[in-house]
């Protein structure tokens, strides 16, 4: 057992490094650094640099355009991005219907979706969540109905991020009424422009709009758009949310945002010194990356199984509550490194905006990340539902 | 000893509670924040027919009497409303501060008594965080009976609204010096003085303070020249005791409406209220909410009380801003999180209460300033 990387792996580190900080777009890390709200153009001008290099689907198979990548590169990789405020690839594509299309789609599909999915030519977003259905995925409500070679979709789903901006949904459908809930759950990839689909935004505590509530009425989607069989959707579902899991955590972006808490606290004053000298603050921050501390080495250890050709369980689950508990603690910290400049809405933090700041430049925003930041617990499965699965399927409970 | 309410105070919340449920469903209180103003003038007249903007002043000064204690039993029920309405700066924290009015400010508590007059309290700067002594606005000599104040003040609520802004300033000694602080009132219009306005995260308004020379006389002064720290930290008790009420009522209503949520949400085939995991969670909000309650009230009473020491009351008022900060997030975070994505949406109450829950915390200090209050460990 050691916990240092030979020298393949540290040049490999080093590489990697090295390229993002000669291409990543200083606007883009600016705009990541300070929390600003994700903007399209500046996300597919460096998703496309990424793609140019081959970087752009680390966990795809070289056969599909991917960089066929161990765990631990992908991982050492999404270090080195966090770490130095080079925005992730939306996950849409790449790590959700992505790894689907590689594992369940046929040919046809693969030519068709890959390389717009790698090139950031198509944006993709997620149709799982209906108004009643939530936890209780296999719930779901909207049908699909076989019309010669067409299926109609009526229904309405919910959360979905980045609708506005995505060409592509893929979505769970109802494909049957006789089957049982699960049963019956079809997995369908559908044009957003196609007619029939409204996406209406919703609006969040924190003032944003990237989620949405997705409208279909009887949009007609041809049948070849159908992932596998009809009625395994439900299969394929499962196995996007092994995938989904691993990243959740966002160990670097933690850090990430410990060394932001830190710069900001250097220009904080309490009791006439600065915030960051503060002892209570000090150790505060301490606990919090002492928690830091123990995830990390826990996917440190999912890695190294899974490099050792073992795939990830349900404790995995781990990795999405503890994450998300650190990075709504955090969110929590920041805020509070200003004070009562918490209470503004303060001007978009938009760089190149042309309004004067309320009170120190930092603290724009931070609040608001903090009310927005309330959803990690909630997405991706909650976190009471992340417990059941722990329950039962580590515990045996 | 009897902690329990008396008949009139028990009168006196449900006259708010009715108001609230006849004229302040979520729609109004939306509509009230988005509008120009941030609140109803003419809700507030109506405050004032009811007597409740006289809660804390003497009769013989046009109030109606009452103290802290009946403050606390408004402060909840507007907080369990939700209301936008500036009872908090106006009529708790600017009263206080009238309180000590000069002579210039003679008629104030009448006025504001009678609906006519909104205040500001300007006591935080951009280094002060929540030190009260810490203040480097300066109030220098100017002539034979004046001063001119130079500074800025930092998230002062309500200033758009406000006739009268009330300014901690230094007249001697150095920032952090308890010694050597005055306290004006000055006029909304006065020259040199200039409101930057803006909306707050949780739907109030409030405005950065610049005092660029602005011209105040002896008869300004609240409290006594140089011992302003008195002033201010009456003034800030008076606001920490109502914010903890405020927070108490909201939390208790945060609370109901995730009990009925879990009641009627239904995911795999049954109601969410059943799940043993989540009944479990509604219980430690409620405990939550309970203790709160508790502690805002006990330190009513002990600043209602004139026996009670200064030491006392400081650790009073802290203890209740340390439980109602902790407790706050506590129930507001959980009540968010069994909401599910609906919680996050604006369009659910449950969001504008947990934004003002949050920032409760903050206002007056958070629970870290406050815990050190308690344990005397602040540097």
């Amino acid at each position: 057992m050691d916990l240092v990387l030979n020298p393949e792996e540290r040049a490999f580190q080093e590489e990697v490094r090295t390229f993002i900080r000669e291409r990543l777009p200083d606007d883009v890390r600016e705009r990541t650094w300070s929390g600003a709200r994700m903007d399209k153009e500046g996300q597919v001008r460096w998703e496309k640099i990424l793609n140019e290099r081959g970087w752009m689907a680390p966990n795809w198979p070289v056969e599909h355009g991917g960089a066929g990548w161990t765990p631990l590169q992908c991982y050492l990789f999404e270090e080195e991005m966090e770490a130095a405020c080079a925005p992730p690839p939306m996950p849409f594509g790449v790590s959700m219907v992505g790894p689907v299309i590689i594992a369940f789609g046929t040919d046809e599909q693969k030519r068709r979706f890959l390389p717009r999915i790698l090139s950031s030519d198509d944006w993709w977003c997620q149709g799982y969540s209906e108004p009643g259905a939530g936890s209780d995925l296999a719930s779901l409500k909207t049908r699909a109905v076989r019309d010669g070679d067409h299926y109609v979709v009526n229904g309405q789903k919910t959360w979905t991020t980045a609708a506005q901006h995505a060409d592509w949904i893929f979505c769970l459908v109802r494909s049957s009424r006789e089957a049982k809930r699960q049963e019956g759950i079809s997995f369908l990839l559908i044009d957003m422009h196609s007619p029939g689909i409204t996406v209406r935004p919703i609006r969040t505590m924190d003032g944003g709009e990237e989620i949405n509530d997705t409208f279909f009425e009887d949009v007609r989607v041809p049948a070849e758009n159908l992932i596998g069989e009809e009625g395994r959707g439900w299969t394929y579902a499962k196995f996007l949310l092994g995938h989904e899991r691993t990243g959740i955590a966002g160990v670097s972006r933690s850090k990430a945002q410990i060394r932001r808490i830190r710069e900001i606290a250097q220009s904080e004053t309490s009791h006439g010194r600065p915030l960051a000298e503060d002892p209570r603050f000090r150790e505060r921050l301490a606990e919090v990356e002492v928690e830091l501390m123990a995830l990390e080495y826990t996917i440190l250890r999912i890695v190294s199984a899974m490099n050792a050709g073992t795939a990830p369980g349900p404790e995995a689950s781990i990795l999405k509550i503890k994450g998300t508990e650190i990075q709504q603690t955090l969110t929590d910290v920041l805020m509070q490194t200003v004070g009562y400049y918490a209470h503004p809405e303060h001007p978009p933090a938009e760089p190149g905006a042309n309004v004067a700041p309320i009170g120190p430049e930092h603290a724009a925003g931070l609040s608001a990340r903090y009310f927005n930041w309330r959803k990690a617990s909630i997405y991706g499965g909650s976190n009471e539902i992340q417990r059941n699965i722990i329950a039962k399927m580590v515990l045996g409970l | 000893m009897n902690f329990s309410f008396t008949d009139e105070q028990n009168l006196l919340r449900e006259s708010v509670e009715k108001l609230i449920a006849a004229e302040y469903p979520f729609e109004v209180r939306r509509d009230l924040a988005a509008s120009e103003t941030g609140f109803s003038r003419e809700l507030w007249r109506k405050f004032a027919e009811l007597g409740w903007l006289g809660l804390g002043i003497p009769e013989d000064a046009g109030g109606v009497g009452g103290g802290p204690v009946e403050t606390a039993v408004v402060m909840e029920a507007l907080g369990a409303g939700l209301a936008v309405e500036p009872f908090l700066a106006t009529v708790v924290v600017g009263a206080s501060l009238l309180k000590h009015g000069g002579a210039a400010r003679h008629d104030g508590l009448a006025r504001l008594s009678a609906g006519e007059l909104q205040l500001a309290f300007a006591f935080a700067e951009r280094q002060s965080r929540y030190e009260l002594a810490n203040v480097e606005t300066r109030a220098e000599p100017d002539g034979e009976d004046g001063y001119r104040i130079t500074g800025t003040k930092s998230v002062v609520f309500n200033a758009p609204a406000a006739d009268v802004i009330a300014v901690s300033t230094r007249t001697a000694g150095r920032s952090r010096d308890r010694e050597g602080l005055t306290v004006f009132a000055l006029d909304a219009g006065a020259p040199g003085l200039h409101v930057r306005e803006y909306r707050t995260m949780d739907g109030l308004r409030a405005g950065e303070v610049d005092l660029d020379g602005v011209r105040a006389g002896r008869g300004d002064v609240l409290g006594r020249t140089g011992e302003g720290i008195a002033v201010v930290e009456e003034a800030v008790n008076a606001g920490i005791v109502a914010a903890c009420a405020e927070a108490a009522g909201i939390m208790t209503r945060m609370h109901r409406d995730t009990v009925e949520y879990l009641k009627h949400r239904e995911q795999f085939g049954n109601a969410l209220s059943s799940f043993q995991a989540l009944q479990h969670r509604l219980v430690d909000m409620f405990m939550a909410c309970e203790l709160s309650r508790s502690m805002a009230y006990m330190a009513a009473v002990r600043l209602a009380d004139p026996e009670t020491e200064a030491a006392e009351l400081r650790r009073a008022v802290a203890a209740a801003k340390v439980q109602i900060g902790r407790s706050g997030r506590f129930v507001g975070e959980n009540a968010i999180q069994l909401h599910g994505g609906m919680g996050m949406t604006d369009e659910m109450p449950i969001s504008h209460y947990f934004k003002r829950l949050v920032l409760i915390d903050s206002q007056f200090g958070d629970a870290e300033h406050h815990l050190r209050e308690m344990a005397g460990t602040a540097p």
